[in-house]
This record gives structure tokens, C-alpha cells and sequence, in this order.
């Protein structure tokens, strides 16, 4: 009867276990899936999209991520046979360097453009 | 002079934004496989059609030229290519590696019968994962590679004649180096 008790508790903790990885290869699938650009569709990500080439995407990443591979490893991977337009989120590079420096130019720019404005209303009220 | 920061900045910023939209909006965005020419096939296994035989990328080193065509006895720009493909296999410096992508075995081997075999080998890819690795997104398609597996050139969509005259131009034309 112990043993039996035993078997049941182990049973129990496998399957919890493999339902919680099972749970966490999703959840990586699909953060992959909607940073995938679906080549054949106007402005869809492949999880969003229901074209032969999103459905075999689709079965790749789920055999990569079923392997072990890490999310920059799949992309790596995808870059090199499709090129940078596959992902949406562009990496760091000479090509794209304005595009991810620009927001902190314009909101330091833009601070000190305000600085400027609250300096003169504080000059023209004490003059 | 004083010089007014305040509107320095505001034209500073506004031009780099219309110049960049400038640029942004006359760059072409269609997908092309540009990036993918002088770049490595990789690795891949594949089973022929008729699940005797097995091929993998080492056994493309013996060929000098090697093209690489997806087809599917379904799609209708692939019997429209054909026929170039038979012309093709006539030349003896070019090996034709066909890849049967998401296909019937059975309605395969009625359209190689019908059509005629263009290639050395037929390989499968059921679900289409191996033509993943080669950067397809439809097909046909075709990549012509040479002996150390570096991809020469990508046609995306049917074989046409100057599709074919091309292939044959670069296959000249590479024999020399």
C-alpha cells in the first residue's frame, strides 16, 4: 500500500512537471512566433497568420524550442537563412544604429529644449 | 550673434526626422534573397522520393554546380518551369537536385512521368522544415550553388528563359575561376 502511495506521489510530481515545461515551451513559442515577420502576408507576424509558410515557420520553431535552443539561437538561425527582415525587432547594427539612437537624441534634445523654455519664463518673470 | 538654441534644435531635429523619412519611405521593402548569395547552404539530410536513399550536403561537393529546385506536383508555376529544367539537365557541369516540398509520393512520381525527371535526385520534405533551412518561403524556387556549397544565385518563383540562360551564363562563367 506504501509503495502504491509512493508510485501515485511520483506519478503525480511528473506530470506537474512535465505540464510546467510543456507550459514554458509555449510561452517561448509564441513570444518567437510574434517577433517573426510572415513573408508571404502584408504586415503579419507568423502567429498571427494562418499561410503555408507561417504554419511551416510555426513547426520549426516548435522543433527548436522542443530541442533545447535558446529564443536568439532560433533567431540567429532565421536570420541567417531569411536575412533581418524575418524579425521584427531589428538588432543593434551600423544599418539600423539611427533608428534605435534616435528616441534618446530627441528626448534629450527635447529635455533641453524645455529646460530652455522653463529657463526663459523664469528670466522674463523676474525681469 | 546670439544664437538661438531653442529653434537650432527644433530645425536640428525636424530635418533629421524628414530626411530619415525620406530615405525610410523610398526604400524598398519587399523581401529579396540578396543577403543569402555568397552565403553557405548548411547542413541538411534528405530522404529520396522513394525512401531508398539518403543525401546530405557532402555528397553536393562532387558536383561542380549543383541547382537545388523545390516543386510540388500541385503547384502550377512548377509545370510551367519545367521545361527549362529539362533543358537544364542536359548540361553535364550541372547536377539537378529536386526537393518535392509538401507532396503526395504518388502524385509525384505521376508528374515526373508525365513530365519527364530533370533531376539527378528527387528528395522529399513532407512538412516542409527542410526547406526551411534553405530560406524558402514558396515555391518553386531554386538556388544554384557550386562545389563548396556557396549559393551563386536565388530564383524565386518559375524558371523562365533568361532564368535559364542566366544559370548558364554563371555556370560558364564561375567554371573559369
Amino acid at each position: 500500500m506504501r509503495n502504491f502511495k509512493v508510485l501515485l506521489i511520483i506519478i503525480f510530481f511528473n506530470f506537474s512537471f512535465s505540464s510546467l515545461i510543456c507550459e514554458e515551451n509555449l510561452e517561448k513559442e509564441m513570444k518567437v512566433y510574434k517577433n517573426l515577420r510572415c513573408l508571404v502576408c502584408q504586415g503579419q507576424s507568423i502567429a498571427d497568420s494562418n499561410s503555408d509558410f507561417a504554419q511551416t515557420l510555426k513547426l520549426v520553431v516548435k522543433d527548436q524550442v522542443k530541442s533545447g535552443k535558446s529564443e536568439d539561437e532560433i533567431y540567429d538561425f532565421l536570420i541567417n537563412k531569411y536575412g533581418e527582415w524575418i524579425v521584427y525587432k531589428p538588432r543593434f547594427n551600423l544599418n539600423n544604429s539611427l533608428l534605435w539612437i534616435l528616441p534618446y537624441l530627441i528626448l534629450f534634445f527635447g529635455g533641453l529644449i524645455i529646460l530652455n523654455l522653463f529657463k526663459k519664463r523664469k528670466n522674463n518673470r523676474l525681469n | 550673434m546670439k544664437i538661438n538654441f531653442f529653434k537650432l534644435s527644433v530645425y536640428f531635429i525636424s530635418s533629421l526626422i524628414l530626411i530619415l523619412f525620406l530615405f525610410g519611405l523610398n526604400k524598398d521593402n519587399t523581401y529579396d534573397t540578396r543577403s543569402l548569395i555568397n552565403k553557405d547552404i548548411g547542413k541538411f539530410q534528405l530522404q529520396s522520393l522513394d525512401g531508398v536513399q539518403e543525401i546530405n550536403q557532402e555528397d553536393l561537393k562532387n558536383n561542380k554546380f549543383t541547382l537545388i529546385n523545390f516543386w510540388g506536383s500541385w503547384c502550377a508555376p512548377c509545370r510551367k518551369e519545367h521545361k527549362f529544367l529539362l533543358s537544364l539537365y542536359k548540361d553535364n557541369t550541372l547536377k539537378m537536385l529536386g526537393i518535392n516540398y509538401k507532396d503526395k509520393k504518388k502524385n509525384a512520381e505521376i508528374f515526373l512521368k508525365d513530365l519527364g525527371n530533370p533531376y539527378h535526385f528527387v528528395g522529399q520534405d513532407l512538412k516542409g522544415k527542410i526547406s526551411v533551412s534553405f530560406g524558402i518561403y514558396g515555391i518553386p524556387e531554386s538556388i544554384l550553388i557550386d562545389s563548396n556549397l556557396i549559393i551563386i544565385k536565388k530564383f524565386v518563383g518559375p524558371l523562365d528563359e533568361n532564368d535559364l540562360n542566366e544559370i548558364l551564363r554563371l555556370v560558364k562563367s564561375n567554371e573559369k575561376f
